[in-house]
């Protein structure tokens, strides 16, 4: 469904930040960006959607490539999710509602408000609805952006790091939802994250980035002690604990 | 019992959206009962019935010449420039993120300021002479105004030209504008140094600021500038909730962040440039408006805009009627009223937080 070939980005024409990337993501899927600090996951997420755009390669979701069409038409293709959100004045409903921006001409349609109305739903979030985002908790904020993402009907997701400001209880519950709304929804979703074991219990699949490209992409079975150690320099080992692998820093 | 509860929720969103479009109604009704006290009122109080009928055409021939040959332009002008301004620092606010963003924070009006000094220093426009109402008036006030425009259009290409040479970001474009006003400010005090008494008590009378200075046909074009604006502003009020929310957020929604800045840069700065070059520096408008609409609308750009432009023609109709009444006949310079009655409330809001609550 989302097919990456041969993205490459520079900032400047020499430093290569990403290079000849290439994977794709099937729907209903969802795969985790793993990699140190500076290894490019941010950048990488935002070349997909052409938030930043890279020099070369292909970014196609159903055989159409992204990059060549209008902003507003891969933003009916995809949503993003950005890292730190910014509390605002305005009531989750109409957070919310922005998500219709790609799709609305003049003024919101019926269509667009029952869209808006079936997330707030879909999500509990009815309680909240009339609230300014800006009094929100961080999980219930992470919350809103990403049902604004699903407001945009989207075929791929992407979000970096959508736990980094959470409680555990708020980390677990926000990767659940976007676990069965990949599912529901049968869409492609693109995690940046950086808790191993978070990706390992909701991801499918798993890219390593190092040294500005792929290191190694596939199933659970990339998720060895031998690839996490190389792609972070720190030696782990990866147990099963009741059904579930975990990672462990052996530092 | 989706439809049911997607029905409960979304009469609870019409409930917030009525009481936002009440705010902007209760507003305007407001301004329009100012606007007729201000036709009343002056050294000559002409009763409500007299200005009706003036305005209808059907009053006595004093009527008509104190209430649409002098008072009427004067009202138009303060409602226009009032909501020109309010609307440009709503816009330069959002753009440029920062919530001290108006035409006088990033050099506009001083650079208007000193396009008007050129003119009276060097280009003739300096004689003053005496008006009815004792005050002091330019003696060319066309080459003054097309001096400001150009002044303030320079600091406007000026700062636009930096942003796009080292890509658009806020922070250049107000940093660049700091630069601009200081620099204006200088050259403009270098000017008043150099020129003769005349030429330096014109130069002063100009910045003061005056809505009387200006006809129906200078009306007209302010007008004009303003209203096309406004279409640009209102159509555009989903991207700028967008860049709200974070300048890659609004990317991801399809918003095309560089352009909508740029443009909505450039028509804030052409609109604001276009009003101060007729009626001088008005203070405080472009700033405290939106402020003051944010604590009742929010940020909601749908209801922030038509509610602070509202707020920005109120603001500035009240000040003039009360520069114009306070020691009648004497008109003080209303530039110094919306400063003077501005950041008293201003601060009152600040400090009391009015409208913490209004969505409730």
């Amino acid at each position: 469904m989302l097919k990456i070939d041969a993205l490459q980005f520079s900032y400047r024409s020499n430093k290569k930040i990403l290079d000849k990337i290439k994977f794709d993501v099937t729907k209903g899927e969802c795969v985790a960006i793993l990699g140190n600090n500076g290894a490019g996951k941010s950048t990488m997420l935002k070349c997909l959607n052409k938030i930043m755009s890279p020099q070369k390669g292909t970014v196609s979701v159903n055989g159409i490539d992204l990059l060549k069409l209008s902003r507003l038409e891969i933003a009916k293709n995809t949503a993003y999710v950005a890292q730190k959100n910014e509390g605002n004045q305005i009531t989750v409903y109409d957070a919310i509602l922005l998500g219709r921006k790609p799709y609305i001409k003049i003024s919101p349609t019926k269509r667009d408000y029952e869209i808006v109305e079936d997330i707030i739903e879909g999500l509990n979030l009815e309680e909240l609805s009339l609230r300014y985002i800006d009094e929100l908790s961080g999980g219930e904020l992470q919350k809103v952006m990403i049902a604004r993402a699903l407001a945009q009907e989207p075929k791929v997701l992407l979000l970096d790091e959508p736990t980094s400001c959470l409680d555990l209880k708020n980390q677990l519950e926000v990767l659940k939802l976007i676990q069965e709304i990949t599912k529901e929804k049968q869409i492609a979703v693109v995690i940046v994250i950086h808790d191993l074991n978070l990706a390992l219990r909701y991801c499918d699949r798993f890219l390593f980035l190092k040294d500005n490209s792929i290191y190694c992409y596939g199933g659970i079975d990339v998720m060895t002690p031998e690839n996490i150690g190389a792609v972070y320099q720190v030696p782990v080992a990866v147990e099963s604990y009741h059904n579930q692998r975990v990672v462990i820093p052996l530092t | 019992m989706n439809s049911i509860k997607n029905t409960a929720c979304r009469e609870d969103y019409n409930h917030y959206v009525k009481r936002k479009v009440l705010v902007i109604i209760i507003l305007a009704m407001m301004t329009l009962v100012v606007a007729l006290y201000a036709l009343c009122s002056g050294s000559a109080d002409i009763p409500v019935i007299e200005v009706v009928k003036a305005l209808l055409g059907l009053g006595t021939e004093k009527s008509v010449i104190v209430t649409v040959g002098i008072r009427l332009p004067r009202v138009i002008m303060a409602i226009i420039s009032g909501i020109g301004l309010a609307m440009a620092g709503c816009i330069m606010q959002s753009i440029l993120k920062n919530p001290l963003a108006s035409a006088s924070t990033l050099g506009i009006s001083q650079g208007a300021a000193f396009g008007a000094a050129i003119a009276i220093t060097y280009l003739g426009a300096g004689q003053i002479m005496s008006n009815t109402s004792g005050a002091v008036a330019i003696s060319n006030p066309y080459l003054t105004t097309i001096c400001a425009f150009i002044g303030a259009m320079i600091v406007t290409f000026v700062i636009l030209g930096l942003s796009k040479y080292r890509n658009v970001t806020p922070e250049t474009m107000i940093l660049a504008g700091v630069a601009l006003s200081s620099l204006f400010s200088g050259a403009t005090a270098l000017l008043q140094y150099f020129s003769s008494d005349v030429q330096m008590a014109a130069i002063v009378f100009w910045t003061f600021g005056d809505l009387g200075r200006v006809s129906m046909k200078e009306i007209g074009v302010v007008t004009f500038v303003t209203g096309l604006s406004f279409i640009y502003f209102i159509f555009n009020r989903w991207n700028y909730n967008a860049l709200e929310s974070g300048e890659h957020t609004a990317t991801g929604l399809g918003v095309n962040v560089p352009k909508v800045r740029l443009l909505g840069m450039t028509i804030a700065s052409v609109s604001a440039a276009t009003i101060v070059s007729f009626v001088g520096i008005i203070n405080f408008i472009g700033l405290i408006a939106p402020h003051i609409m944010r604590r009742f609308v929010g940020n909601d750009y749908r209801f922030l805009l038509p509610s602070s432009a509202i707020m920005g023609a109120l603001l500035l109709l009240v000040s003039d009627t009360f520069a114009r009444m306070i020691i009648s006949p004497v008109i003080l310079p209303i530039g110094a009223i919306t400063s003077f009655l501005g950041a008293p409330l201003f601060l009152y809001l600040i400090f009391k937080g009015v409208g913490q609550n209004a969505k409730n």
